[in-house]
């Protein structure tokens, strides 16, 4: 008899992949679902009740950008007669204050907002978007509202070096809660590797800043650090196990055991549109695909790490070395290490000055990244 | 020791919220970025903690409840955990 997988506790919702912003490192497929594709309101409504009933406990509104889907606030008040906790993330822009207090009303519970750098120049030309003025005014708005403000700041080359004046924005906006991610490369910012991941001597510089601030911001900020693992000995418990704790499900309906996973194109997800949230949990070949310790090959197999880190990252291993099977090429015992070591190698040679951003958008971004 | 008033009125710390999980069969609390699991006692207490009652009360409704006395000093040390996990005001 196959054991009972665990219930999921949280489920991340791309609403839509549709996004004023560019940024170069989004975690978003890089093909990206277009308008027509996007699930119906009553659609998502489904997904939510069928959520609720399964066990999860909490739903993170992403996409994209949440707030261009005019029946968020419906999709929030259906999350919340379930149960719901809701998290919204978003990027602020769009985020008037009519928006606020109407979400607020349909029962978000917190937001998250991202920023890109401490200046609006830097900011700006990161996001490929004239954000940084709205990402200003929407924090003054959530906190206005009552709602606690998070943000986020995905770290790289280009803004890694200001990280001093990054956290001092975020205290200034009035964060409760900061999440400093440094970029995990897959998809887009798998393309724009060169210029985004940064050198080790960066990195050090940046990890002595934040350990600083949060010995002098103690616990007035949840302050967090999201390991870059390019530099890691050991991979990460990506999404602490593959199908145990999360589902994410995508614009289109296609349900995934994380954000990155359709980049997989060895397995065939299923679509909500199809299949029940629960069969697909409980049942379909992709979420238990790497479920448990069988699937492993060596050297996870008979490694002590494998119930600590699950063998890394399965999305990793497969944009890496084409078998999402193998050990994540983070941890020094793959036999694939070399394809991260080339890569670190590379970055420490590399000048960020000479090239541009591949923006990630269906569109063309008209504000280019001036220099670096 | 803790230094705990029985007149102090525990509340969860905003935005956080309780919920029972009818799927799992057990009491949640929920947080922004973070669910946890409860025991039933830590579940029975929380639930508790919604800024009106006193301590001195919350520990008279579990004892009637659970038909137990003595129950004061796990009730103030489990307060005094969750206050430091920054799941209270």
């Amino acid at each position: 008899m196959k054991k009972a997988a665990d219930l999921p506790y949280a489920l991340t919702a791309e609403v839509t992949h549709r996004c004023p912003l560019h940024c170069p490192y989004c975690s978003n497929p890089v093909e990206l679902q277009r308008r027509e594709s996007e699930l119906s309101t009553d659609e998502w409504c489904r997904v939510l009740d069928q959520a609720g009933e399964l066990g999860v406990a909490q739903v993170h509104f992403t996409g994209g950008e949440p707030l261009l889907r005019p029946d968020l606030e419906r999709l929030v008040g259906r999350a919340r007669e379930n149960g719901l906790y809701v998290n919204l993330i978003t990027s602020g822009v769009g985020l008037t204050e009519e928006r606020v207090r109407q979400l607020k009303e349909a029962g978000v519970d917190s937001v998250q907002l991202s920023v890109q750098a401490p200046n609006a120049e830097l900011s700006d030309s990161i996001a490929g978007f004239r954000a940084h003025e709205l990402k200003r005014q929407a924090a003054a708005r959530i906190r206005a509202s009552g709602l606690p403000l998070h943000m986020n700041v995905v770290l790289h080359r280009a803004n890694l070096p200001l990280l001093e004046e990054m956290i001092e924005l975020c205290e200034e906006w009035g964060a409760e809660r900061l999440e400093l991610a440094n970029a995990q490369y897959y998809g887009w910012a798998l393309r724009n590797i060169s210029q985004l991941l940064p050198t080790r001597e960066q990195l050090e510089e940046a990890e002595a800043v934040y350990a600083r601030a949060k010995e002098r911001i103690g616990d007035r900020i949840e302050l967090l650090w999201i390991l870059p693992d390019y530099y890691e000995q050991y991979p990460k418990p990506c999404m602490g196990g593959w199908g145990r704790l999360s589902l994410t499900v995508a614009p289109d309906g296609r349900v995934l055991p994380c954000t990155a996973s359709s980049d997989i194109r060895t397995l065939v997800f299923e679509n909500v549109k199809e299949r029940e949230l629960a069969w697909i949990w409980h049942e379909s070949p992709s979420f238990n695909a790497y479920r448990g310790y069988d699937w492993m090959p060596e050297p996870c197999r008979s490694c002590e790490r494998k119930e600590h880190d699950y063998g890394g990252c399965r999305c990793q291993a497969f944009l890496l070395t084409g078998d999402a099977r193998a050990t994540d090429p983070v941890c020094v015992r793959s036999p694939h290490r070399s394809a991260v070591a080339e890569r670190v190698r590379s970055a420490a040679g590399a000048d960020a000055a000479t090239a541009d951003y591949i923006y990630r958008g269906l569109e063309p971004v008209e504000l280019r990244r001036s220099r670096a | 020791m803790s230094s705990r008033a029985l007149s102090e009125r525990p509340r969860l710390r905003s935005p956080g919220r309780m919920k029972y999980d009818k799927a799992r069969k057990t009491d949640m609390l929920l947080l922004p970025e973070r669910v946890v699991e409860l025991n039933e006692a830590a579940g029975a207490i929380l639930w508790l903690c919604d800024g009106r009652r006193s301590v001195e009360q919350m520990i008279g409704e579990l004892e009637e409840r659970y038909g137990q006395t003595g129950l004061k000093d796990d009730i103030v040390e489990f307060l005094d955990s969750a206050a430091e996990r920054g799941w209270l005001e």
